[in-house]
C-alpha cells in the first residue's frame, strides 16, 4: 500500500499545476511598492497537476463513506445522498449568483428559500422558518436568542435553561453562549424526562426547556404534551432539538406537540452530504409570536415577485453573512421534492423499521439499558462484553475490520459504554444483515477470542492511534525539518 | 422518487422478526392525539427528470448570471481550477461524517492537517482550527475568544469591517456583556489613529481590524497592532478577501494575536452566499481557547504517522456548557476545496494570482476615475476593490448599467449612510481588460 506523504513533502521548487492567462492590462511598475508586501511563503507547496490528483485520490481511498457502505452513527443520520441533488445544486444560476445581486436578478434563489421555508413549516407544523443558521448548533443558538428576545420584549428576561441529561453537548453549550445558565433534568427509568423533576425545576426564572424528541436513546417523549403544559404554565418555552426528525416526518409534527421553537438539521433528515464534517444547515422554525425576532433578512412575496426585507426592528440580527448555506438548502429542497408527502412518511416509517429490526436482531447479544420502545435508533451498551474485558471501543474498532463503520460511541452519557445505532431509511436488507452478522460475530469473539477485539483494527491504513499523545503534545501543522 | 432499498418481502420478513404486524405498531409509543391524520400538504413526488427540469427553471430565473458583474463586498468571483471540482466531488470526500474513527478517516484527517498548515503559512500564525461557518461567524468567535483570554468587557471594531460581520458580532455578544465600539475611518479608507486612541483603554479586550477592509483599502495593521498591545489589548485581523494573503504581508508578521476571516476565494463559487469557509488562526499560547475542530498528528500502535481530531476537551461534546464554542458540524468539505485550490495554485501561482488582482483593480480604478462624474472616494492603496463616488444618484447609475447588461458596484447607502453617493467595485483576475473597458464606456454613457 502506498503511504501518501503530506503535499509539503513532495513539493519541489518551480512546479506548478495551474497557470493564469498573461496579465492583459498594462502592468504598472512599482504598484506593489505602495503596499506591505510579503517575500513568498516559506514551505508553501509546489506540485504538478498529476501529483495533486494522485495525492487527493489516494487520500480519498483512506476514507470510509456512505457511498461505500453502512454508516450507523446514532443521531447523525448518515443516509444515502442522492447524486441528482448534487447536480441540481451545481446549476450555474445558483452557483454563480452573488448574494448581494439586486433581488430582481436572483428571483430563482429567493423562490428556493421561500419554497424550503414553506415546506419545512408544513413538515414541522410551525408558522415560520429561517434557513440562515449554518448547522444544528447555530440553529440552537439562534433558537435560544429568539427565546431570549421574546422574554426580553415582554419585559421579563429569564436566566435558566433546562436540559435533560441525555442531551447532545451542543444543547448546553448553545444555551450558555446565549448567556443562560444550564440546569440538568434527570432521566427516569424509561430514559425519558422525569416529570416530577421537571415540575420542581420549572420556575419563572426558567426561559425554556430544550428537549430532543425522540431523544438520544431513540425514545419518544410520550408525555410531550404534558411537558409543554408544565413549561408553558410557568411562562417558559419549549425548544425542540430536531436532530432526530428522521423518525417523525409525515407521522407527527412538533408544532402539534406544543413546541415553540425547533431547529432541523438538513444534513441529517434531508440527506445533504456531510462532507467529512460539514457544511450543514440548521433551519429554525417558530410559532407566530417569535416571527418578529427572526434573523434578517426575511424573504417575502410581494405581488408576483420575491423581496428581501431588512426593516425588522425586533430582529435578533444576523447569525452569519447572507442567507445561509444556500447550496445545502437546495439539496434539501431537492430531497423533499423527490419524496413528496408519501415519500416523507415512508422515510420515517422505514427508518423506524430498520432500527427496530437491528434492535430485535441484536438484543440477545448486546445489553439494552432501557427496555422502552424506540423509534429510529437504538442504544446498546458493552455491559455483557465488559465481562470479558471488551469495551465499546474494542467493538467499534473490530467493526472496521469487518467492513462497516462503527456506531456512535460513549453517547448518550446516561448509558455507560454506549453503542448508538441509527440505520436510516436508505439501507438495504443486505447491508442491515451484514451489520447484524458482524455484531454477532463480535459478540462471539468477545467470549472466545477477546484479544482479536482488543487489538483491532488489524487491516486498516493505520491502526489504533495514540490520541492521548496527540493532545498532550499537539502537532497541528507540518513544519520543515520536524 | 424514493430512496428506500427494501422490497415488500423484506419489509414483511423484518416486521415478522420484530414481532409486529405493521409499521404503525412501531409508532405505538406516540400518543394518538398528536399523530398526523392526513397527508402532508406538499406537492406530489417528482422523478429525476422532473426534478432536474424544476431546478433548471428556478436556476434560469437568476438572470444575474447573464450580466457582467463587478460585485465583491465579501464574496469574490475567481477562477476555480477543474481539479478542484473533479476531486472534491468524489464520494469518499463528499459522503463521510466528521472523522470520529480515525483509522478509516485518514483522507479527511490528513487534508485537515494540510489545510491547517496552509492557513498558518498564509496568515503567519502558529496554529489554525479546521474551519468555522463563514467569515462573519469567525469574526464573532474571535471576539468571544479574546474576551475569554483577558476577561475585558470592550471590543473595538473598525467601522471599515464588513457590515455583516459587525452585525453578526453584535448578535453573538448581545447577551454576554461584551460591549462593541466602532472606530471611524478616514479619507484614506482605513481607520483613524486618533479615533482608535480615543477608545483604547484598560477595559479594551481587543481591537478588530479588517484588511483589506470592506472598501478594499489595505489598513496600517502594524501601527494599530502596536497601539493595541501598548494597552495590553489583543489584536485581531479579519480577512474577507483571502486572495490578498498571497502577496500582502502576513498578519502574524506584524504581531496579530488572532487572524480570522472568509476563505471563499479559495476554490468556492459565490453560491448566493454559502456554503463558504470561515477560518481562524492564533498564537500557539492561545491554542486551548481556539474554537472548533483541530486536527493533530500522532502515531499508531505500529509507530506509523497518522492524524486524529485532537484537543477535544475544549469542545461541546466533552465540556458541554463550558466549551470554547458550541460548533459541531463545521465546513470541512469547503476546507477540503480550499486545500485543493491552494495546492493546485502553489507558491508561484498564488502570488501571480494575487498580483493580477492588484494590477487589474488598479487599471480599473484608473480607467473609471478618468470618467467625468466619477472620483475615487478614498486615497489609500487597495487590493481588488475600491469605492467610487458619483456625481449622479447611485441608483440611477446602477439602473443605467443594468440596461446595458452590467451589474456595477454595490451602492453603499444602505450600509453606510455617510457614503450615499458611493459604490464599491470589485475587479479580480477573471475580469478581462475588454470587460473593464466595457464598464468604463458604459459609465461614460450613463453619466453623460
Amino acid at each position: 500500500m502506498i503511504r501518501e506523504p503530506l503535499i509539503f513533502e513532495i513539493s519541489a521548487k518551480g512546479k506548478q499545476a495551474f497557470r493564469l492567462p498573461k496579465l492583459d492590462v498594462p502592468a504598472k511598475a512599482g504598484l506593489l511598492e505602495g503596499l506591505p508586501v510579503r517575500d513568498g511563503i516559506p514551505g508553501f507547496p509546489q506540485v504538478s497537476e498529476v501529483e495533486t490528483v494522485r495525492h487527493f485520490t489516494r487520500l480519498s481511498q483512506q476514507n470510509y463513506c456512505v457511498d461505500l457502505g453502512f454508516y450507523p452513527l446514532g443521531s447523525c443520520t448518515m443516509k444515502y445522498n442522492p447524486k441528482i441533488n448534487e447536480r441540481v445544486a451545481a446549476l450555474p444560476g445558483f452557483v454563480e449568483s452573488h448574494p448581494l445581486a439586486p433581488a430582481e436578478l436572483v428571483q430563482g434563489n429567493l423562490e428556493v428559500l421561500k419554497l424550503v421555508e414553506d415546506a419545512l413549516c408544513e413538515i414541522a407544523g410551525m408558522d415560520a422558518f429561517t434557513v440562515q443558521p449554518s448547522a444544528g448548533a447555530q440553529g440552537e443558538l439562534t433558537g435560544m436568542m429568539l427565546i431570549h428576545a421574546c422574554h426580553e420584549a415582554a419585559g421579563r428576561p429569564r436566566k435558566i435553561v433546562l436540559i435533560p441529561d441525555s442531551a447532545h453537548g451542543t444543547n448546553p453549550s448553545s444555551a450558555h453562549l446565549c448567556g443562560y445558565s444550564v440546569q440538568e433534568i434527570k432521566s427516569n427509568e424509561n430514559g425519558t424526562i422525569d416529570l416530577e423533576d421537571l415540575a420542581r425545576r420549572m420556575t419563572e426564572d426558567v426561559a425554556a426547556l430544550m428537549v430532543t424528541n425522540p431523544n438520544t436513546l431513540g425514545v419518544f417523549e410520550y408525555d410531550i404534551c404534558k411537558i409543554a403544559e408544565i413549561v408553558h404554565a410557568k411562562g417558559g418555552f419549549l425548544y425542540m432539538d430536531g436532530a432526530n426528525m428522521n423518525a417523525l416526518t409525515g407521522v407527527c409534527r412538533p408544532g402539534d406537540m406544543g413546541v415553540d421553537v425547533i431547529h432541523i438539521n438538513l444534513h441529517k433528515t434531508f440527506s445533504t452530504p456531510h462532507g467529512g464534517g460539514g457544511p450543514g444547515s440548521g433551519p429554525v422554525g417558530v410559532r407566530k409570536i417569535f416571527e418578529p425576532f427572526l434573523p434578517v433578512p426575511r424573504v417575502e412575496r410581494k405581488g408576483g415577485a420575491f423581496v428581501l426585507r431588512f426593516d425588522r426592528p425586533q430582529s435578533i440580527g444576523r447569525v452569519r453573512s447572507f442567507y445561509g448555506n444556500f447550496l445545502v438548502i437546495i439539496k434539501a429542497l431537492a430531497y423533499i421534492l423527490s419524496l413528496g408527502p408519501e415519500g416523507l412518511r415512508e422515510l420515517a416509517e422505514t427508518a423506524v423499521l430498520n432500527a427496530n429490526y437491528i434492535r430485535k436482531s441484536l438484543d440477545k447479544d448486546y445489553h439494552l439499558k432501557y427496555a422502552t420502545p424506540t423509534l429510529h435508533e437504538c442504544v446498546f451498551s458493552d455491559k455483557y462484553q465488559k465481562e470479558n474485558g471488551v469495551s465499546n471501543l474494542d467493538i467499534a474498532k473490530r467493526l472496521i475490520d469487518l467492513g462497516v463503520h462503527p456506531p456512535t460511541m460513549s453517547f448518550p452519557l446516561i448509558v455507560h459504554g454506549a453503542l448508538m445505532i441509527e440505520p436510516t431509511e436508505t439501507e438495504s436488507r443486505r447491508d442491515l444483515d451484514m451489520f447484524i452478522e458482524a455484531m454477532k460475530q463480535i459478540a462471539r469473539e468477545a467470549k472466545d477470542n477477546p484479544e482479536v477485539l482488543k487489538s483491532a483494527p488489524h487491516d486498516s491504513y493505520v491502526r489504533r492511534l495514540d490520541e492521548t499523545a496527540a493532545a498532550r503534545n499537539p502537532i497541528v501543522k507540518w513544519e520543515k525539518g520536524k | 422518487m424514493s430512496y428506500i432499498a427494501l422490497s415488500d418481502q423484506d419489509k414483511k420478513e423484518m416486521l415478522a422478526r420484530i414481532g409486529v404486524s405493521s409499521v404503525d405498531e412501531l409508532f405505538g409509543c406516540l400518543p394518538d392525539e398528536i399523530k398526523l391524520k392526513r397527508k402532508l400538504n406538499l406537492r406530489e413526488a417528482l422523478t429525476e427528470p422532473e426534478l432536474l427540469r424544476r431546478f433548471e427553471e428556478l436556476s434560469a430565473k437568476n438572470s444575474y448570471v447573464d450580466h457582467l458583474s463587478f460585485l465583491g463586498a465579501g464574496i469574490y468571483r475567481h477562477f476555480i481550477p477543474t481539479v478542484v471540482d473533479s476531486l472534491s466531488s468524489r464520494g469518499e470526500f463528499l459522503t463521510p461524517y466528521t472523522p470520529y474513527q480515525p483509522e478509516i478517516s485518514q483522507g479527511t484527517l490528513q487534508v485537515i492537517f494540510e489545510y491547517q498548515t496552509l492557513i498558518c503559512q498564509l496568515t503567519g500564525m502558529d496554529v489554525s482550527n479546521a474551519s468555522l461557518y463563514d467569515g462573519a461567524m469567525a469574526a464573532a468567535e474571535a471576539v468571544l475568544m479574546a474576551n475569554r483570554l483577558n476577561g475585558r468587557p470592550k471590543v473595538l471594531v473598525a467601522r471599515s469591517l464588513h457590515p455583516q460581520y459587525r452585525e453578526t458580532i453584535r448578535t453573538y455578544v448581545k447577551n454576554l456583556g461584551v460591549r462593541i465600539e466602532e472606530i471611524a475611518f478616514g479619507d484614506c479608507g482605513g481607520i483613524q489613529t486618533e479615533d482608535l486612541l480615543k477608545h483604547l483603554d484598560k477595559n479594551t479586550s481587543a481591537v478588530l481590524v479588517q484588511s483589506p477592509n470592506f472598501f478594499g483599502a489595505v489598513e496600517e495593521l502594524k501601527k494599530f497592532c502596536d497601539l493595541a498591545h501598548q494597552h495590553q489589548a489583543l489584536f485581531i485581523v479579519a480577512v474577507a478577501e483571502a486572495a490578498s494573503l498571497g502577496v500582502l504581508e502576513a498578519p502574524g508578521q506584524i504581531g496579530a494575536d488572532i487572524v480570522c476571516g472568509e476563505a471563499q476565494s479559495f476554490g468556492l463559487a459565490p453560491s448566493f452566499g454559502g456554503p463558504h469557509l470561515g477560518f481562524m488562526a492564533c498564537k500557539k499560547e492561545h491554542l486551548r481557547q481556539l474554537p472548533g475542530r483541530i486536527g493533530g498528528q500522532t502515531k499508531d500502535v505500529d509507530g506509523r504517522r497518522g492524524f486524529v481530531l485532537t484537543l477535544s476537551t475544549r469542545e461541546q461534546h466533552i465540556r458541554r456548557e463550558k466549551a470554547t464554542s458550541n460548533i459541531c458540524t463545521n465546513q470541512a468539505w469547503c476546507a477540503l476545496r480550499a486545500t485543493m485550490f491552494l495546492e493546485t495554485l502553489g507558491q508561484d501561482g498564488l502570488r501571480e494570482w494575487a498580483v493580477q488582482n492588484i494590477q487589474k483593480a488598479d487599471y480599473a480604478l484608473g480607467r473609471l476615475t478618468a470618467v467625468t462624474g466619477i472620483k475615487a472616494r478614498f486615497t489609500g492603496p487597495v487590493f481588488n476593490e475600491f469605492v467610487l463616488e458619483f456625481s449622479r444618484d447611485v441608483q440611477a447609475v446602477e439602473a443605467g448599467l443594468r440596461a446595458k447588461g452590467i451589474v456595477g458596484g454595490l451602492g453603499l447607502k444602505g450600509f453606510y449612510p455617510e457614503l450615499a453617493p458611493c459604490a464599491l467595485f470589485c475587479v479580480t483576475e477573471v475580469h478581462t481588460k475588454a470587460e473593464i473597458d466595457r464598464l468604463a464606456v458604459a459609465l461614460e454613457e450613463v453619466l453623460r
